[in-house]
């Protein structure tokens, strides 16, 4: 048992927490980044492809770094201290992860350079509008055809799609919409005949897309993994984003709480600072408390991500989604309430996180959805 | 960074968890985990079998009968104790009165009283509360006045957990009426024998005897029963309360109760199948489970944050323990009364001659004592709301 990093790991929590606060240091900072086309600047993506940040899990032979599950906990909460809206997740974590994880050598070597170089992003086009969280619930097709397969479908809010060169696909091979098996990941270039993008901003100021893909033709070489077999995957990249989303709201719930208690302390009322009173003083300790039961499950959550039992794995990490989940709205929504008036404004920061840790809740499963998963599983005290 | 134990560290925990198991009579643990009611002699027999083995007070110092532990051996070793449902060491003795001597007592009261506390052969209880002084300890008005070789005191103590089954009292009473607040309270040992000690019960929400009044008229102690200096008492006592917080988490505890409560669940009837059908209650159950595993990690980070922490000195953090660990408890108590439903109303069915039927729910009748008498833990040991108070200074700078 031990909580202690690394000099290694100490060293890159230094080294993000520096970029991420020399880089959004105010508001302004993150105003004009989600002012550029894609939500945020192409420099600032190289910055975090020179610091070796961009190829952290990969294995050193593709290129990366081999960074473990610790590795993108700390950069994670790094960047949401800072709020960065770098696609971080969607392309190194997600789409990243696809590659990593069901990867042939050549597609490794044909798609990981350009990810960790900072020069090609990947995105992971796997929701669909009626799927909810439901991961094995796929109406995209994948008819063979000669040479290949040909793609037909629709994704749903796809994050950061318009910023990636390749997306990482699922489509229905085999089977039925919500059956387990026949689903198959296929690697296909955004600039493909028959994909479109409509692109919008997020309500947590990043950006996302709903894809269309019509008759879209990808050779066999492009198929990732098995054919049929693609679910395993998916469920695995996703548990990776959750322990991914799971850091990031801890750093996130850090700053606003730091922030609150900052407001607390310079804020006068009635001739005093309003820290002064017990009432506020109760609530930013029940924040407190939020933060740091979020913190242990996101260390939890992080170990578990390795874990080799898939049942033991995936009950893990929907335990620590609904903690996080929970610890996220009350910091949230309390962190608002003790600003007043000026936590509802959008020139406030504070604002800005309470919207990324609002949509958070509901990325890859919201609370009841996990805890579901849990009460299934018939909990996590053994009934000895 | 890794949160599994060691290979060294598990074996240590099979090694406690089978003692346990096999060591401590199956009646006694059947009456912790159930709530029933404990005779002195439960305590003191489970007792002497950890101090026989040399586990009754494995914190201390190694000279007076401690082993030396890390924190996480010493973390394990009480989770596995509650997960045993074992009662717990006299906390008076072990945790509170045991410590202060063998860190501020002279050697006369170390030799005479250490192992005599750890063997339960003297059986302690805390004089600290009284009616005008609760969460505002240090306005206790109790008075030790200096005749001689004796203090005569006099006072009213209460909250006085298990008093009726004590030989001693350790005692904070006011040395000197001048001194501001918490200065001017000395730290002094009292025979519960002595003339002018009078115990009076008070029976508490669950109608059981756990705590009295303790009515201290003219009682004479010799002044060798002071601990440390006079007037220092208010310092010794911090240090108790710090020691106190370990462990104050009791999540073993709570892991205990929740496993019970899904056995149960599995054979209490309810609709055409039994409450672990019920997924709604089973949701709730999940609910509670989830923050303990968050709790259990946060009272690990705490526990692998003592090796580095003056141990004289309470962590503001484990105020969370405190908290969170107070409220999960309750949480289970509050399901169990749930599991129980309708059936937790019957009170001394085993006494009036319950039948066949009634005898699927004969654990029943302990739910709502016990969901009673656990309110107790948001207030007892520094309220949940002084906890707070203690967060947003300590931690938060408020």
């Amino acid at each position: 048992m031990d909580f202690d990093l690394t000099d290694e790991q100490s060293l890159l929590k230094d080294t993000a927490q520096r970029w991420a606060a020399d880089t959004y240091a105010g508001i302004e900072a993150l105003d004009a980044a989600r002012a550029e086309p894609l939500g945020f600047a192409e420099a600032k993506w190289a910055e975090l492809a020179e610091l070796g940040l961009l190829g952290l899990p990969f294995a050193e032979a593709d290129g990366g770094f081999g960074g473990g599950p610790v590795e993108t906990l700390v950069v994670m909460e790094a960047l949401g201290r800072a709020l960065a809206p770098e696609p971080y997740l969607a392309s190194v974590i997600l789409g990243g992860g696809a590659v990593r994880l069901a990867g042939t050598e050549a597609q490794r070597a044909a798609l990981l350079p350009g990810l960790i170089d900072g020069s090609a992003r990947l995105a992971f086009a796997h929701s669909e509008l009626q799927a909810r969280y439901d991961l094995n619930d796929v109406a995209t097709t994948a008819r063979a055809v000669d040479g290949g397969f040909r793609l037909d479908g629709r994704k749903s809010v796809v994050l950061n799609a318009d910023a990636a060169k390749t997306l990482v696909v699922s489509a229905r091979t085999a089977g039925a919409r919500r059956d387990a098996a026949g689903i198959t990941l296929f690697v296909v270039p955004l600039d493909a005949a028959g994909v479109s993008l409509t692109a919008y901003p997020t309500q947590d100021g990043g950006r996302a897309a709903d894809v269309v893909l019509a008759d879209v033709f990808v050779p066999a070489d492009a198929v990732l993994g098995a054919v049929d077999g693609g679910l395993p995957v998916v469920e695995r990249v996703v548990e990776g984003a959750i322990a991914a989303v799971c850091a990031e709201a801890v750093g996130l719930m850090e700053a606003l709480t730091d922030l609150t208690v900052e407001y607390l302390k310079t804020r006068k009322q009635f001739g005093v600072a309003i820290g002064a009173f017990q009432s506020l003083q109760h609530k930013a300790v029940d924040m407190f408390v939020a933060l740091e039961q979020a913190r242990s499950m996101a260390l939890y959550g992080g170990m578990m991500v390795a874990a080799e039992d898939a049942d033991e794995r995936r009950v893990a990490l929907s335990a620590a989604k609904v903690q996080i989940n929970r610890s996220a709205r009350f910091v949230g929504q309390t962190a608002v309430q003790l600003h007043g008036g000026i936590g509802m404004t959008m020139e406030y920061i504070g604002a800005h996180y309470f919207r990324r840790l609002a949509m958070i809740e509901l990325m890859f499963g919201d609370t009841p959805y996990h805890q579901r998963r849990v009460t299934d599983a018939g909990g996590l005290v053994a009934a000895a | 960074m890794d949160l599994r134990f060691t290979p060294e560290e598990v074996a240590f925990r099979e090694e406690v968890r089978t003692f346990f198991r096999t060591e401590i009579p199956a009646e006694i643990r059947a009456k912790v985990s159930e709530g029933r009611k404990m005779a002195r002699e439960d305590y003191v027999s489970s007792q002497r079998i950890l101090n026989d083995k040399g586990w009754a007070v494995p914190h201390w110092p190694v000279e007076h009968g401690g082993q030396n532990w890390s924190a996480v051996e010493r973390y394990i070793f009480m989770e596995e104790l509650m997960q045993a449902a074992v009662p717990l060491p006299l906390q008076f003795n072990c945790h509170m009165v045991g410590p202060v001597i063998a860190t501020f007592g002279n050697e006369a009261q170390k030799a005479r009283f250490l192992p005599r506390i750890k063997s339960l052969e003297d059986w302690w209880c805390q004089g600290f509360s009284e009616p005008g002084a609760g969460s505002d300890l240090a306005s206790l008005k109790t008075r030790a006045v200096r005749e001689g070789d004796h203090y005569i005191i006099d006072g009213q103590k209460t909250w006085t957990t298990l008093g009726q089954y004590a030989d001693w009292m350790f005692c904070l009473a006011r040395t000197d009426p001048a001194a501001k607040k918490q200065a001017g309270i000395s730290f002094i040992l009292i025979d519960m024998k002595s003339p002018g000690v009078t115990v009076r019960p008070i029976i508490t929400i669950d109608g059981r005897h756990e705590v009295n009044e303790v009515f201290l008229d003219s009682v004479k102690v010799p002044v060798e029963n002071l601990v440390g200096e006079e007037n220092k008492g208010w310092d010794y006592a911090k240090f108790l309360l710090a020691n106190e917080r370990t462990g104050i988490a009791r999540i073993g505890m709570s892991k205990e109760r929740i496993a019970r409560i899904k056995r149960l669940a599995k054979s209490a009837p309810a609709g055409a199948g039994t409450m672990w059908d019920d997924l709604d209650f089973r949701s709730r159950l999940a609910s509670v489970e989830i923050e303990l595993k968050a709790l259990e990690i946060t009272q690990m980070r705490v526990v692998a944050a003592q090796a580095t922490r003056d141990p004289t000195k309470p962590d503001p953090a484990s105020s969370i323990l405190k908290i969170k660990g107070s409220e999960l408890q309750q949480a289970t108590t509050e399901l169990l009364l749930e599991l129980a439903g309708p059936q937790a109303l019957a009170s001394g069915r085993a006494e009036a001659g319950h039948n066949d039927a009634e005898a699927l729910f004969a654990w029943a009748d302990t739910a709502a004592p016990v969901y009673f008498n656990t309110r107790k833990v948001s207030i007892y040991g520094g309220s949940n709301e002084i906890q707070h108070n203690v967060i947003a200074k300590a931690i938060l700078g408020l």
